[in-house]
């Protein structure tokens, strides 16, 4: 079987003023069908710049980013994003928000089985009776959750998530979490997680990819085992407490803080 | 009750400012001739009621068209700004320079260039007064656009175009009637500046210059204050289609 995801000897640099400034160089990462990559990685190594390859907003200099076997050459309708800004639309009231990608992607169903799934996501992710609010009426723990149905709501293969928790106070982001998992339960879709939170990491996905500083190339995969329902009194165990330290050990050679021979592999 | 406010309240603050100005006037004992007050404006719109009528339909209708012009150039104008770097280093210079030079400058170029286009000159001027707010608020709005909106349809193969009406041009309405409101008075501006120095002109303006010949004090600040009602009218019709389009972008206060 083909992983979903593939990326193979990826290298890129942006253009700047300076010359070329690379970004990756190297990068490596399979993700199967039904599986939650979580990618982390020093502050500005790159991790942004993997969500544009995977979702065609961007080529990569060199190597090789393939969807379900097939070469990415440019934005495709099977991938679903949300970013750490909800980025809603003001003028549109939640429901409206969720329907926006329907609008854009070609779809089978009628206007009324569009709005009963958007209705259904948002009772995914505890936001029934708030379909005809507006994105200002709403928390920001709430706008991300409706940012997530928007990024579900066209039923993609791929979603992407770049750091979508980032900005929320650390209960929400735990509520989220665990919402995370019910999604992952009703609407099963293959995941990659960029995220700053190792936690986060090791509690939503079932394999941590650490990328090196910039240029940024794969440093090290944990497999994370499998753990059953969502409980966040998984992260309180001694198994969680020795994958955080090997993740925090990573960061630190990646940030050039710890020598590299010293890998607790 | 709201709605009672909402007009209670502007009608009294205008109530004081007429008070205020009569007694100003009276204090100080001026004359007509110095200074009108608001109870010499009475006779003087009834003696001219019909002149008043026609003349303020002649400067309302070329204001609007003038406004209209503004719009569709300076939303134009704006896109193509607010899309290009290059277009956005362009024309930013030329657009500033030009809205430096005194319009009054302008007047004469106008009349020898289209003589006798009486109309034509008014609606022009009221077009070149207004349209540069318009231009740089839609070129501020569409450049400011955060890449993630755009990523968002992007990433779905959205066209160009789809980006376009769907995100940029409602995300920019707050920003455009915002710059309209400025754009109204400004217009008004235009368009009196050729009614009342260009010889043989219609409109308020005309109204305006030939109560200045006969030393009618009176009649020049009833033209003021008709031109300050019609203004006040224009920009009313302005907040009424900013609440139709953008009331989104309006928050309750608290």
């Amino acid at each position: 079987m083909y992983p979903m995801i593939k990326i193979e000897g990826v290298r890129h640099a942006y253009k700047t003023k300076s010359g070329p400034l690379p970004v990756l160089d190297g990068l490596e990462l399979s993700v199967d069908e039904g599986g939650f990559v979580a990618v982390v990685g020093p502050s500005g190594c790159g991790k942004s710049t993997l969500t544009r390859l995977i979702s065609g907003l961007m080529k990569p200099d060199e190597g090789m980013v393939m969807l379900h076997s097939e070469r990415v050459t440019g934005p495709r309708s099977t991938v679903g994003m949300a970013f750490q800004n909800p980025v809603l639309l003001e003028w549109r009231t939640i429901l409206d928000n969720i329907l926006l990608p329907l609008e854009i992607v070609p779809t089978k169903l009628s206007k009324k089985e569009q709005q009963d799934r958007a209705r259904y996501l948002l009772s995914i992710v505890g936001l029934e009776g708030f379909e005809e609010k507006r994105p200002s009426e709403l928390s920001g723990g709430m706008r991300q959750r409706a940012s997530l149905c928007r990024a579900l709501i066209h039923q993609p293969e791929v979603l992407i998530l770049d750091e979508p928790f980032g900005a929320l106070d650390a209960f929400t982001r735990e509520d989220l979490w665990q919402t995370m998992y019910k999604v992952k339960e009703k609407e099963p879709f293959t995941g990659v997680l960029i995220t700053h939170d190792l936690r986060e990491a090791i509690f939503l996905a079932d394999q941590v990819v650490v990328l090196s500083g910039r240029p940024a190339r794969t440093q090290y995969v944990l497999d994370v085992p499998d753990r059953g329902p969502a409980d966040l009194e998984h992260l309180y165990t001694p198994e969680a407490a020795e994958m955080l330290a090997i993740l925090r050990h990573q960061i630190e050679i990646a940030q050039g803080r710890a020598p590299a021979e010293g890998e607790a592999a | 009750m709201d709605t009672l406010r909402k007009i209670l309240v502007p009608t009294a603050a205008m109530a004081i400012f007429l008070l205020l100005w009569e007694l100003v006037v009276y204090l100080n004992g001026w004359p007509n001739y110095k200074m009108a007050s608001p109870s010499d404006l009475i006779p003087a719109y009834q003696k001219y009621w019909s002149l008043f009528l026609t003349m303020g339909w002649q400067t309302l209708w070329r204001t609007v068209l003038g406004l209209v012009l503004a719009i569709i150039v300076g939303t134009a104008l704006g896109m193509v700004m607010g899309f290009s770097r290059l277009m956005r280093d362009a024309l930013y210079p030329l657009l500033v320079g030009f809205n430096a030079i005194p319009k009054a400058t302008v007047v004469p170029i106008l009349a020898l260039l289209f003589i006798g286009q009486h109309d034509l000159n008014t609606v022009l001027m009221a077009f070149m007064i207004s349209f540069f707010p318009i231009a740089v608020s839609v070129s501020i709005g569409l450049s400011t656009l955060e890449p993630e909106y755009r990523d968002i349809l992007r990433s779905l193969g959205a066209s160009q175009a789809q980006i376009f009406w769907k995100i940029a041009l409602p995300k920019t309405l707050p920003e455009f009637f915002g710059a309209l409101k400025v754009a109204v008075t400004l217009a008004f501006i235009g368009t009196n500046l050729v009614e009342i120095v260009s010889p043989h002109g219609r409109g308020l303006g005309a109204l305006f210059d030939s109560g200045k010949t006969n030393s009618d004090y009176p009649l020049m600040f009833a033209v003021l204050i008709a031109l300050g009602f019609l203004g006040i009218v224009l920009y009313y019709l302005v907040v009424a289609l900013e609440k139709t389009f953008a009331g989104w972008a309006e928050r309750n206060p608290g």
